[in-house]
């Protein structure tokens, strides 16, 4: 019963993506702003040739309908279609940059928990005291600063004034590392290049702490309450009683079931870690996926923002998916 | 003693005389938690201090935070060199003062919380309750459609609609509302779900109590309070999000003082004055961090009074 049901979720992908694809298409083209316009730089100097030439090479001269057809059956075999800023195919476009995302989004959720499973931990353990009220300071701060602006005043301090860690970009061109992952951090290790490695570091250290703050402050507070439910489980207390250290009864036992809900959470975050990628990007140069998505709206390049929000949207709904499925097994009494 | 006199002509004045005496005496208890439990009592007094600045800017604000003064570009804060009194927290760009600017500010930042909370609140709630209720085909189309909505980005989502139907108050509450409904529909439905199978509602349907009825005024009061609280903590999220949106120049645009707006606006001049960046963003966050702490107490002396009752 259950297995049909899971199966029935992961069906429901298809029409879902399906459904997202004509509503980003429709969408798209509901906003003010011609595309032929922008792509000539709006010098409003072109001949009509010019203009028609473009346009039937974007099929924008096509109904409706037609662009439509092209653009659902090209998904079908990879075929996203070519920007009309840069004349490059989208998916090469999107796979240049997908790396710089998905290394920003691992560096906040690694600095979130590195942050906050200890001050979850400890704040649960040693409950109501100075350091449980301090986490829990830190984690209301960590929900109520907006991002950007964190990661404004994080620049101002360390890049401007006291002048430790760069303000801008990936790396210095010159420590660049071979392109193996096209994740600077990844790659500088597999190749061994120690300055890559530093300088790509210093460039990765405020951006991450500006996304994964606030990921940083929820984790804190679900795991200090399944921390708190777990240690006055009975399994706790006879863990206590055999004489165990209480290190390992909090490592080994407590903390392990109270990681179950925080890992849900997680994955439901990873949603909000790429969804606010995109003011991070900006502030921070950073050349990824949000950035691009962003530029790519205000230039009204329809190909690359249909492909761009479709993988955005691929990865939702997955990541929701995988999140629902994992919890239907922790917790039997959801249901999908 | 009276009571034992109750005539048929009395006898409706004084239930409703008890009616409105237990109501009054809810929100005493309500006033006397919400002072004992500082963090809120904190959180609900600053909130209560933004509101009332907003509503009385005119009065308060020291300058016109639309008038620009070119020969007070970028002074700085009156605790630096170069910064006076009558500048309190120095001036942006083109001159124009930043403490008025945030004083006018806040009346955007605050109405878009509650506005959108509201709306979204009131809607979602009531088809929640009725999907929840009801069940069948109705609740499965909105699911579905709830679930659809989810599987967007927020932001991108609003960028998106932001760039379609233009910048503008209206605009961005309406955009607001569109995704912000599918919570409360979830957690109102959810409650429902689970109030529905409890005996006094089995009772009431067994006294020929009408369906409506029911839900608002057996199940709605007892599932409020989980409404509520997440109504909260829903404010500060969407005022976080209105300043992202007018941060990438999607929401109110300017010269209306928004704090979102203020904050891109300093960015060119994050090397030199910092101030008009990071002063708006402080004032974003003592009101966000505030409304959070209020939610966070209300969730507390709600809670263990639903246990208690």
């Amino acid at each position: 019963m259950k297995g049909i049901k899971i199966l029935e979720r992961i069906l429901i992908v298809i029409p879902t993506m399906l459904a997202i694809a004509i509503l980003v298409f429709v969408l798209m083209r509901m906003m003010p702003g011609d595309p032929v316009d922008k792509m000539m730089g709006e010098s409003g100097n072109v001949s009509i040739e010019e203009i028609q030439a473009l346009e039937k090479e974007f099929h924008l001269d096509l109904p409706l309908f037609e662009q439509l057809k092209i653009f659902i059956t090209g998904i079908f075999h990879g075929d996203l279609g070519v920007s009309f800023q840069e004349r490059k195919p989208v998916w090469n476009i999107i796979i240049e940059r997908l790396p710089a995302t998905i290394e920003l989004a691992l560096g906040a959720l690694i600095f979130s928990l590195i942050v906050a499973i200890p001050i979850g931990v400890i704040s649960a353990v040693k409950q109501n005291s100075l350091i449980d009220r301090l986490g829990m300071a830190f984690a209301f701060l960590g929900i109520s600063a907006p991002a950007f602006w964190l990661g404004i005043v994080l620049i101002i301090i360390f890049a401007v004034n006291l002048n430790i860690l760069p303000v801008y970009g990936r790396s210095i061109f010159a420590y660049k590392p071979v392109h193996i992952t096209g994740m600077y951090v990844l790659d500088s290790i597999l190749s061994r290049n120690w300055l890559a490695l530093k300088d790509s570091l210093r460039h990765l250290i405020l951006p991450s702490i500006s996304l994964g703050a606030a990921q940083a402050a929820v984790i804190t507070r679900i795991l200090r309450s399944s921390m708190l439910e777990v240690l006055r489980a009975d399994y706790v207390t006879l863990a206590r009683t055999k004489g165990l250290s209480e290190y390992i009864v909090i490592t080994r036992h407590a903390l392990r079931n109270a990681l179950i809900p925080t890992v849900t959470v997680i994955g439901l975050q990873i949603g909000m870690l790429l969804g606010g990628n995109m003011i991070i990007e900006t502030i921070f140069g950073w050349p990824g996926l949000g950035r691009l998505v962003v530029t790519s709206i205000f230039s009204r390049d329809f190909p690359v923002i249909q492909g761009a929000v479709m993988l955005y949207a691929l990865i939702y709904v997955t990541a929701n998916l995988i999140v629902d499925i994992l919890y239907t097994y922790l917790n039997p009494r959801t249901t999908l | 003693m009276a009571e034992l006199y109750i005539t048929k002509k009395n006898s409706s004045k004084i239930i409703k005389y008890n009616k409105g005496k237990m109501f009054w005496e809810s929100i005493k208890h309500f006033l006397k938690e919400l002072i004992q439990c500082r963090t809120a009592f904190l959180g609900a007094i600053i909130v209560l201090s933004f509101i009332l600045i907003a509503i009385f800017a005119t009065f308060i604000a020291p300058h016109d935070p639309l008038k620009a003064n070119i020969i007070n570009r970028l002074r700085p804060p009156f605790w630096i060199d170069g910064g006076s009194i009558t500048y309190l927290l120095g001036a942006d760009e083109i001159g124009r003062d930043i403490l008025s600017r945030i004083i006018y500010g806040s009346r955007i930042s605050i109405l878009v919380g509650l506005v959108t909370v509201g709306i979204s609140g009131f809607i979602g709630t009531l088809l929640g309750s009725f999907a929840g209720y009801y069940r069948g085909r109705f609740d499965a189309i909105l699911s579905r459609f709830a679930d659809l909505l989810l599987s967007f980005p927020y932001l991108i989502f609003a960028i998106f609609l932001m760039s379609i139907v233009g910048p503008g108050f209206f605009n961005l509450i309406v955009i607001l509302c569109f995704k912000s409904w599918v919570n409360f529909f979830r957690l109102s439905r959810g409650e429902m779900i689970s109030e529905k199978t409890k005996e006094y509602v089995e009772a009431a349907q067994a006294l020929g109590v009408s369906d409506i009825k029911i839900i608002f005024k057996e199940i709605l009061p007892n599932i409020i309070h989980s409404i509520l609280v997440l109504a909260t903590l829903r404010v500060g999220y969407f005022i976080i999000l209105e300043a992202s949106l007018s941060f990438l120049g999607l929401g109110i645009q300017p010269p209306t003082p928004a704090w979102g707006s203020m904050i891109n606006a300093g960015r060119a001049y994050m090397l030199s004055s910092w101030w008009v960046s990071t002063i708006p963003g402080i004032a974003l966050l003592i009101l966000v961090l505030s409304i959070n702490l209020l939610g966070e107490g209300l969730r507390d002396i709600l809670d263990p009074r639903l246990k208690l009752e």
